[in-house]
């Protein structure tokens, strides 16, 4: 067993233990912290499929601003004054659900002939990257930007106090 | 190195994990936060297809870069929309938030 494979071992048992955290954790800002385990390990990942830069905006991204966000809105809602049952009657189905689509999946991913190496992986170099993200896809970059904006404004306004309020 | 299919099931794992959070979590809070887990496990498919298939155009890692892009201003409307709800309704709790139900 490479080293690499050690890693990516270490990275996937967080990124899962992770997710089981998120979704059965019974108190929820061990679900948050569970959320931030995951997504930090999902970030590691990226660095195994050398793409340095999306581990890099994954961190800041979510471990920064999202999970922050996640925890200010559950302050903001009082989670904690939820009744005990955090989960719907329908869980069972919804376990189903989630081990047919796994099931399939991973048999789909092991068993497909997949066209081209499944062995090495190519290193994307930040400078082509960058260099097609701002010839290539400027247009869609300078939309996701307007997107952004459109929504921050929006939440603004939608959480915002109102007058008279 | 490691193969293609190690990440397409740690992929798999970590969506059907959050389809389970989606459909069995009763508080809107949480439910987004499996939605957040299913668009990592998107993302990791997105770059592992990108950098072992496709090195030329890396088609991927652009989309995975706007599917962080998107993610952001979803979690932020949409936690918005919550705070909204909570304060109308006193509850962020979807089961209760039935005035659109039929």
């Amino acid at each position: 067993m490479t080293i690499e494979e050690v890693i990516f071992y270490v990275l996937a048992t967080g990124a899962g233990l992770g997710g089981v955290g998120v979704v059965l954790s019974r108190n929820v800002v061990y679900s948050a912290l569970a959320l931030i385990l995951s997504l930090m390990s999902v970030a590691g990942i990226f660095i195994l499929l050398s793409a340095e830069f999306l581990a890099l905006v994954q961190i800041l991204v979510y471990g920064g601003a999202v999970t922050i966000i996640i925890l200010f809105a559950m302050m903001l809602t009082r989670v904690r004054d939820m009744p005990r049952a955090m989960n719907g009657p329908q869980w069972p189905l919804a376990a189903a659900v989630a081990s047919v689509f796994m099931a399939v999946s991973t048999i789909a991913a092991v068993s497909s002939q997949w066209p081209g190496d499944t062995e090495n992986p190519t290193v994307i170099p930040l400078r082509t990257l960058g260099d097609s993200l701002f010839r290539q896809w400027s247009v869609p970059f300078e939309v996701a930007s307007l997107v952004l904006v459109v929504a921050l404004i929006g939440a603004i306004v939608l959480a915002g106090r109102e007058e008279g309020e | 190195m490691i193969p293609l299919q190690h990440f397409l099931v740690l992929s798999g794992v970590l969506f059907s994990l959050g389809i389970y959070g989606v459909l069995a979590r009763r508080h809107a809070v949480l439910i987004l936060m499996s939605v957040e887990l299913m668009l990592q496990a998107v993302n990791i498919n997105m770059i592992a297809f990108a950098v072992y298939f496709d090195p030329e155009a890396f088609v991927g890692l652009i989309f995975a870069i706007f599917i962080i892009t998107i993610a952001a201003a979803e979690v932020g409307l949409a936690l918005a929309i919550v705070l909204r709800i909570f304060r109308n309704r006193a509850t962020a709790n979807v089961d209760e938030v039935n005035i659109m139900k039929w």
